[in-house]
């Protein structure tokens, strides 16, 4: 029961940047992204063992209502945010954004323009915390890693014959290890919807695996393109494979395809997470990408993160925005707050 | 049926003649009648009254008729035992099989017609024909009830348009166990009329009987344990109204209560009373004349509850 | 817990939405009057013991004035009236509530003590619903199933209770005003004020003098209404004791009755119940409404080979929690309606404790002001508690097991009321298995204290008869 609110407020908009009690923000996200364990204690282990107990595992999850699902995530949505707890948010989100470009057209010159965006999101504003990671293809990933050099954001590459996945898994590790080797501290992996959706769950966990062992020591984030996934109940199952996998990350979407985030696919994968570090697991983060482009959204996305798994995912070793056109709000939006007025579009850099 | 009187006995106290003339078994001894016992009808069964009590039933008359049990207290609480004990089942059968039960009592009661025109007609002091056509119409009661059991639900359920993904519906079901006061004027179509639509919509039924008029309501208990009516979904006591209503209406495992033959004094009485377990009470409706007319659903609405149930829609 | 870092800023709404007059009259024959043989009582806020305003106490003098304008209109205006000229009345003051719904959220938040997110999101916008669902029944009475050609009652004497002042005052009148009939309506004594604001918009409407009346007061208001001669049908919310002393009352009368009493309802969660929706079910199945709901899910029958892992979720959605000011949009629990209630809640809840229940409240500090009861979950629970049997009416839940479906239906079925029920599992042919054989006149499936126009409300046994709500409530309000 928070009714020591009153008391926070205060504190909060005296204070210059993030709300008190917040503790120091870990200067790099990529090199405090939990380290994955695998398929965390004994009990969790056994389940992947084989086709059959994997099956029965997943089946044995308790089913998702839709309705009291988005029914509770719509409810979530009308928690009231003000002020200073707001500006804490505001600055909360901007580190957890994944800057993202995976467009065809993509170049070196659009990729070392994001990234020094990434580095500092308001060149006059030095106070404005640097983004999580800058995530592209993993061509462009070297000039990525030269554009940020020295600088604690980290570079994630989409691979695994991103978005679709309809490759084969020599393929995809080759993808994998190509990033890897032009020194991706992230790989998004994309699993195998088709091979999800008709049943194939031990394929699709030996190939989150087999990713995992190729990522090394980069972090590993698992895009379940849950747009695709048509329910709830497989969105958790998607999410334990994921997590049974290996994977650092669960994430949501490629942002290729619509649906891409929504409020109750995140809240079923919180509720995922959750169970899974309950149940002797590490703690897995998540990453919501697609379609989140105000800070509005974004907030709410924190909301139900901290009703859902609490402070220990209110960090961006545990918690994504992968986005592009977000950040951009979030700085209009802190600067809105700081400065009592309105700020334009123009403010701030287009990319 | 020879064994009750169709003309007036020759006095107080006389058994009831038999329908003359009597082929004498022998020149010097012509043949008794044998005169039926009329008991209780509890539980499928038909037991005297715990109490042993008898009371003399007269005929319009004054005649002697027969004697009737006098139920008791006891009585009472053992019908309602025997009628929840059947409610379960008798409310879990399907609609389809209620509807033949009842035609089965039409069929039955059909089938005697003439006895219960003798019954009536004695009780009641009304001619033969005008008799026949109360058990006539009775029979047809039976038959209008049967119809409405597998419709109850259509007439009185619905699907209801909530705002908002959940499918939502309402049916009715029956309120469980009834207490009725039948009718204390006619004895047979009355009863019909009250009964009929209690058992219809699924519930099981305690009835105190016409006082002074019961034959008839023994008679037809003899027809419901003939007529696959499970034992206990009618019970049907005999005996002193103001003496049984008042143990129905403040039992707290009766559901609903039926007025019908209730007289105003002891209407309100037995109104109070019930209202220790909040049962529904069906008063008597003043602008009820006879039950001759048409029949509506509103006796069968009167004991069903509204169940609505929720569920989400989702994949 | 709610994060340390991230705490919801206080989003109080506010209160310059309303204007409180510093006393209230009754609501007779279209206008405010001064009670003539009443006296005056004052309403407080709960969650601050803030004395609202003074409000008036009918007497017997004033009820009879009502119900005799209430008699008038239904004989000479409203009764007479096309039945599509009332039901543009009743269109035009669920429009108005609409326009004011803010002003009547934060009013009721105020007197009652309930959260405003509740209050905006649940009881105004239902009750303008009600309000517009029933308007369009005005005209096409014959079209309901009740016979050819219905007829009004007369006058209705309607009694609310203090847990929904407003959606309890828009069950009553609608269903009764589009029917045909005139309403004399009594407010419960501690929440009176959006019953007069909704007679301020009633006056707004242009409805004629006399259609519906406001009488506020006590219990002897509402005994002075029920014995009033001249009311022909009584619509009753409230305690079951109550209930039957109106029943009692009326025995022997011609006027008719509905009841909506209390319930002590179950809430039973199979081991194959979508657990995370199941959870919420379940809080929200009590602790809605600080538990002040009829149909509260106040007995949770949770499968014994789930028990602890539910048990262990509850507790931790409980965690997240927020109770304090009722006109904060992030509170979750507001106050205790009186001093009254929550004395009653207090007294259960230390039975439950001596009776050899675990006692569970998650942390959370009381206001020092106003009338406060944390969340609070009872396990190791037997049915013959206290606890497991009365109703509460509080934010209260006792936890029971059960290990089969038989057992289930049995336990929860072992109960005097039967208002509502709710089933939690993914089984289809087992949910409708355990529709069938619960006794409850709502049972939810998967999903607990939802509730719309259409959809009729109402119970078993003694949790009352009739049903509010959808085509069945007109029934109450007809003469077939």
């Amino acid at each position: 029961m928070s009714t020591d609110d009153e008391g926070v407020r205060r504190d909060v908009t005296t204070s210059s940047a993030r709300a008190d009690g917040a503790p120091d923000r870990p200067g790099n996200a990529a090199t405090t992204l939990p380290a994955g364990t695998g398929a965390g204690a004994g009990a969790i282990a056994d389940v992947a063992r084989s086709e059959t107990a994997l099956r029965r595992f997943l089946f044995g999850l308790p089913g998702v209502d839709q309705v009291g699902a988005e029914s509770r995530a719509a409810a979530l949505a009308t928690r009231s945010i003000k002020a200073g707890a707001k500006l804490w948010a505001i600055e909360t989100a901007i580190s957890m954004v994944d800057l993202t470009t995976l467009e065809g057209a993509d170049t070196p010159g659009k990729v070392t323009a994001l990234c020094a965006k990434a580095r500092r999101p308001d060149p006059a504003d030095p106070t404005v915390p640097g983004v999580a990671a800058v995530c592209v293809y993993p061509d462009l990933v070297a000039t990525a890693k030269r554009a940020l050099h020295g600088s604690p954001v980290a570079v994630a590459s989409v691979a695994t014959a991103f978005p679709s996945g309809r490759a084969g898994l020599a393929v995809k590790l080759a993808d994998v290890r190509d990033a890897v080797a032009a020194g991706a501290d992230e790989v998004d992996m994309v699993i195998d919807r088709g091979a999800f959706l008709s049943g194939r769950y031990g394929f699709v966990l030996d190939e989150v695996r087999a990713v995992k062992s190729a990522c090394g020591r980069a972090h590993l984030k698992v895009i379940l393109e849950t747009g695709e996934l048509a329910t709830y109940d497989n969105v958790r199952r998607a999410s334990w494979i994921a997590m049974l996998g290996g994977a650092d990350f669960v994430k949501t979407s490629t942002g290729k395809v619509s649906p891409a985030a929504t409020l109750p696919v995140a809240l079923v994968m919180l509720e995922a997470v959750r169970d899974f570090a309950a149940s002797g697991g590490p703690r897995v983060g998540v990453k919501v990408a697609g379609g989140i482009r105000t800070t509005k959204d974004a907030i709410r996305y924190l909301v139900l993160v901290n009703e859902t798994v609490g402070d220990d995912w209110l960090d961006p070793a545990r918690f994504r925005f992968g986005a592009s056109s977000l950040l951009n709000d979030l700085l209009m939006q802190r600067s809105t707050q700081r400065s009592g007025a309105y700020a334009g579009a123009d403010d701030f850099s287009l990319e | 049926m020879p064994d009750m009187p169709t003309t007036e006995p020759a006095g107080p106290g006389a058994p009831p003649t038999a329908p003359q003339p009597v082929p004498p078994v022998t020149r010097e001894h012509p043949r008794l009648a044998v005169q039926k016992t009329y008991k209780l009808y509890v539980g499928g069964a038909f037991p005297r009254s715990e109490s042993g009590r008898s009371y003399a039933v007269h005929a319009a008359g004054g005649a002697h008729l027969a004697n009737a049990a006098h139920a008791s207290r006891k009585d009472v609480r053992d019908a309602v035992a025997a009628a929840r004990r059947a409610c379960a089942r008798w409310s879990a059968a399907t609609a389809y099989n209620r509807g033949q039960v009842l035609y089965r009592v039409a069929e039955m009661l059909e089938d005697r017609r003439e006895q219960f025109a003798e019954l009536v007609a004695a009780g009641e002091g009304v001619a033969h024909h005008a008799a026949l056509a109360a058990v006539d119409a009775a029979v047809d009661r039976w038959v209008w009830y049967a119809g409405w059991a597998d419709k109850i639900a259509q007439i009185a359920g619905s699907s209801n348009p909530v705002a908002g993904p959940y499918f939502n519906f309402s049916l009715p079901e029956p309120t469980g166990v009834v207490g009725v006061v039948a009718p204390q004027e006619s004895s047979l179509l009355g009863l019909v009329s009250v009964l009929a639509p209690v058992l219809t919509s699924g519930n099981a039924a305690v009835v105190v009987a016409s006082e002074l008029r019961p034959l008839p309501a023994v008679a037809l208990a003899e027809v419901l344990a003939t007529s696959d009516l499970p034992g206990g979904v009618a019970n049907i006591l005999t005996g002193r109204t103001a003496e049984l209503a008042p143990v129905l209406a403040r039992h707290r495992d009766v559901d609903a209560l039926d007025l019908a033959g209730a007289s105003a004094e002891i209407a309100v009485e037995l109104e109070q009373a019930a209202a220790d377990n909040v049962k529904r009470v069906l008063r008597r409706d003043p602008a009820e004349h006879g039950w001759d007319g048409e029949p509506t659903p509103r006796r069968m609405l009167a004991f069903v509850e509204t169940k609505t149930v929720w569920h989400p829609i989702g994949v | 817990m709610p994060s340390s870092l991230f705490t919801y800023a206080p989003a109080p709404e506010s209160r310059s939405v309303v204007t409180l007059r510093p006393r209230y009259g009754l609501f007779v024959d279209g206008e405010f009057v001064e009670p003539r043989d009443g006296s005056t009582f004052t309403t407080v806020s709960p969650s601050s013991e803030e004395v609202l305003a003074e409000v008036a106490a009918a007497g017997p003098g004033d009820v009879d004035r009502a119900v005799a304008a209430a008699a008038r209109a239904q004989r000479d205006t409203w009764g007479p009236m096309p039945g599509k000229e009332r039901a543009k009345y009743l269109f035009r003051i669920a429009r108005l509530m609409q326009e004011r719904s803010r002003e009547l959220a934060v009013l009721e938040s105020m007197d009652n003590g309930k959260p405003i997110r509740e209050a905006r999101d649940v009881d105004v916008p239902l009750a303008a619903a009600h309000f517009f669902y029933y308007a369009g029944w005005a005209d096409k009475l014959a079209y309901a199933g009740l016979g050819p050609s219905p007829r009004p009652i007369g006058v209705a004497g309607q009694i609310v209770p203090w847990n929904f002042p407003l959606l309890m005052a828009a069950w009553k009148l609608a269903p009764a005003l589009a029917a045909g009939n005139t309403c004399v309506l009594k407010p419960a004594e501690t929440t009176p004020l959006s019953a007069l604001l909704l007679a301020e918009i009633v006056q707004q409407a242009g409805l004629p003098p006399g259609v519906v009346n406001v009488v506020t007061g006590a219990g002897d208001t509402g005994a002075a209404l029920v014995a009033h001669p001249g009311v022909d049908k009584v619509a009753f919310t409230g305690s079951t004791e109550v209930g039957k002393a109106i029943q009692r009352t009326l025995a022997g009368s011609h006027k008719r009755l509905t009841l909506e009493l209390g319930g002590k309802a179950a809430n039973v969660v199979f081991d194959d119940a979508p657990l995370s929706q199941a959870v919420e079910g379940i809080v929200n199945g009590i602790f809605f409404n600080q538990g002040h709901v009829c149909c509260a899910g106040s007995r949770l029958l949770v499968q014994e080979s789930i028990a602890d892992a539910v048990v262990e979720a509850l507790k931790a959605r409980l965690e997240t929690l927020r109770l304090g000011d009722p006109l904060d949009k992030n509170t979750d629990i507001g106050a205790i309606n009186s001093p009254g209630q929550l004395a009653k809640i207090e007294e259960l809840a230390g039975s439950g404790e001596a009776d050899g229940a675990t006692r569970w409240s998650p942390r959370c500090a009381l206001p020092e002001r106003g009338y406060w009861f944390p969340p609070t979950i009872f396990t190791g629970v037997a049915p013959a508690f206290r606890i497991a049997r009365e109703e509460i009416f509080g934010p209260v839940l006792s936890v029971l097991t059960f290990r089969t479906p038989d057992e289930a239906v049995a336990k929860a079925n072992n109960t005097t009321y039967g208002l509502s029920a709710g089933v939690w599992t993914e089984k289809g042919s087992r949910i409708l298995w355990m529709a069938q054989h619960l006794r409850a006149g709502v049972v939810w499936a998967n999903t607990f204290n939802r509730f719309d126009p259409t959809s009729p409300f109402g119970g078993y046994r003694e949790s009352g008869f009739g049903r509010e709500g959808g085509r069945h409530g007109l029934e109450a309000y007809l003469d077939a």
